[in-house]
């Protein structure tokens, strides 16, 4: 097992859930896989979809719901 | 009474608008800021400035508390809103209210009655604007509401009570569709929505946004005449005139009077805009909503008319009578304002949040640049991605274009993108030249010619 890192491509707003009423995409201890949505950035009110990069299982959350983020910024980490 | 210190709960362009119309009278003002807008033009230029939060929007310029508690902390005995954020918030304007701060705007009841689209659309009937046909409230029995679409003609809209922003809407051309999709829309509306409560509206196909700027200090109404800004894209704005080219003078009058009727059947004090459908074929006119706010396209009027709208709604608030009368109210040539958005128009109006380089400003002769730009600006991501308004007047509509397509090559921004270019093809566009356009003409438009709109090819022709 190794460690890897889901970051922005964008800056932003990041969110967990598509909306406040849904549930979030992902939780700690999930396993994802290439292409998953994991969260979305909100930059100037245009919303884009964060995809995992890797196969996994989600170890934590750097970023919090509703956090700036600047691009290259650590969202997710997981065990590949 | 009057107002000594105004704190400005916005950002961006509006936000030095506010506070230029302060300064001139008088008035110390208090700008908020969220920690990513620590170096804004605004933040700059106001008097004094209090940090309210974190970037996110959510958790400052419409965090009610932390702007309340700003308020509390600067002194100000007025707030001004802006558009966008907590503009038309009621809960806002009540607690401003009630903390014996003057809100500059309507009181928290108005913002409610005329936000809700049932309530409004009553007023409006009440005061006899005309209102786009259709069913009086909800949809009870799918026969009766059946005969009333025959009566009001096809196409028809159906609509989800509980949708909103396009979504649950389907357009029925005749009375079999309608059978057909009447209770399809119903059982939709019920799982998406949890509700499945329908109404019907006639559908106005190539319909021109219309919109008459009021002012009313409660017991005085008088409108600014209109604004018409039927080119949008993705239901928001791009473009906005006045006076609108399609109107004769006989349906101005009418359209401007129903505009003050309404204003005065509510009492209404305050900046407002009554927005109207216009259809070209008939000639008929329908309300469809008002806002109770200062809007974007405001200079537009400002330029018509020679009104400083902000500094009139900063002074109703603070309780002094509206300063002009109808009758002194007089159209003035014709004025055109462009949205110029950090957006890349040549890679389909992707958010450009950069940094602004090699600044030139345009000017001369009838024109008027609101923005809140400087060299070496990082445009924050965070927000809406208006940074400027370029506002051209004229004395006719065609001289009005050609000094926008020379102010445009004015403009320079650097390495970051904005809407510009999209501005200078449409200035060269003949429907555009013939005022021949209505609400769903740009996009269309935009993908034909979406290979124009490249900077190169744009403002440096």
């Amino acid at each position: 097992m190794s460690k890897s890192e889901i970051k922005s491509p964008l800056p932003g707003v990041f969110y967990r859930s598509s909306s406040p009423e849904e549930p979030n995409y992902k939780e700690v201890g999930d396993t994802v896989k290439v292409g998953d949505v994991i969260g979305l950035v909100e930059v100037m009110k245009t919303y884009t979809e964060v995809k995992s990069e890797f196969d996994g299982t989600i170890t934590s959350f750097a970023t919090e719901n509703e956090d700036a983020i600047m691009p290259g910024q650590v969202l997710v980490e997981l065990e590949t | 009474m009057g107002i000594s210190k105004l704190l400005i709960a916005n950002r961006g362009e509006i936000a030095v608008r506010i506070i230029r119309a302060a300064r001139e009278m008088g008035i110390r003002t208090v700008q908020v800021y969220s920690a990513d807008d620590v170096n804004s033009l605004a933040v700059e230029m106001a008097d004094e400035a209090i940090e309210i939060g974190p970037p996110p929007a959510s958790k400052s310029y419409l965090n009610i508390e932390a702007v309340l508690d700003a308020v509390k902390q600067s002194g100000a005995d007025a707030v001004h809103p802006g558009y966008g954020f907590l503009a038309e918030n009621a809960d806002f304007a009540d607690a401003v209210n009630a903390a014996g701060i003057a809100f500059v705007g309507p009181s928290g009841d108005m913002i409610r009655s005329m936000g809700d689209k049932a309530s409004a659309r009553k007023a409006a009937q009440e005061a006899n604007v005309p209102t786009v046909p259709g069913s009086d409230g909800i949809i009870v029995d799918l026969d009766v509401a059946s005969e009333l679409a025959a009566q009001i003609g096809f196409p028809v809209m159906i609509k989800a009570t509980a949708g909103g922003g396009g979504r649950g809407i389907r357009v029925a051309e005749n009375a079999e569709e309608f059978a057909q999709f009447a209770p399809q829309a119903a059982a939709e509306a019920k799982s998406a929505f949890g509700d499945g409560g329908l109404y019907m509206e006639k559908l106005i196909a190539k319909a021109r946004h219309i919109e008459v700027q009021i002012l009313g200090d409660g017991v005085n109404f008088v409108h600014c005449y209109e604004r018409e800004c039927s080119l949008q894209r993705r239901r928001q704005k791009v473009w906005e005139e006045g006076p609108s080219c399609a109107l004769s003078d006989e349906v101005r009058e009418k359209l401007c009077s129903s505009a003050v009727a309404l204003a005065a059947s509510v009492n209404y004090r305050g900046a407002g805009t009554v927005e109207y459908l216009y259809d070209d074929e008939s000639g008929d006119f329908y309300f469809i909503e008002m806002n109770t706010r200062i809007q974007v396209e405001h200079p537009v009027t400002e330029a018509i008319t020679g009104i400083d709208l902000v500094k009139e709604m900063i002074a109703i608030a603070g309780g002094t009578p509206l300063s002009v009368s109808q009758d002194d109210i007089v159209l003035r040539g014709h004025a055109i304002e462009v949205r110029i958005n950090a957006e890349d128009p040549a890679n389909n109006f992707m958010p450009f949040p950069g940094v602004v380089s090699d600044f030139r400003t345009p000017g001369g002769p009838g024109v008027r640049f609101d923005h809140m730009l400087y060299d070496g600006y990082q445009i924050p991501p965070f927000y809406d991605s208006l940074v400027g308004k370029l506002i051209v007047s004229a004395h006719t509509r065609e001289a009005a274009i050609c000094r926008l397509a020379r102010a445009i090559t004015e403009l320079r921004t650097g390495t970051l993108k904005t809407t510009a270019p999209l501005f200078a093809a449409l200035a060269r566009d003949p429907k555009v030249q013939a005022g021949n356009f209505h609400t769903k003409w740009l996009e269309p438009w935009l993908e034909e010619n979406a290979h124009t709109l490249s900077d190169d090819e744009g403002t440096r022709s």
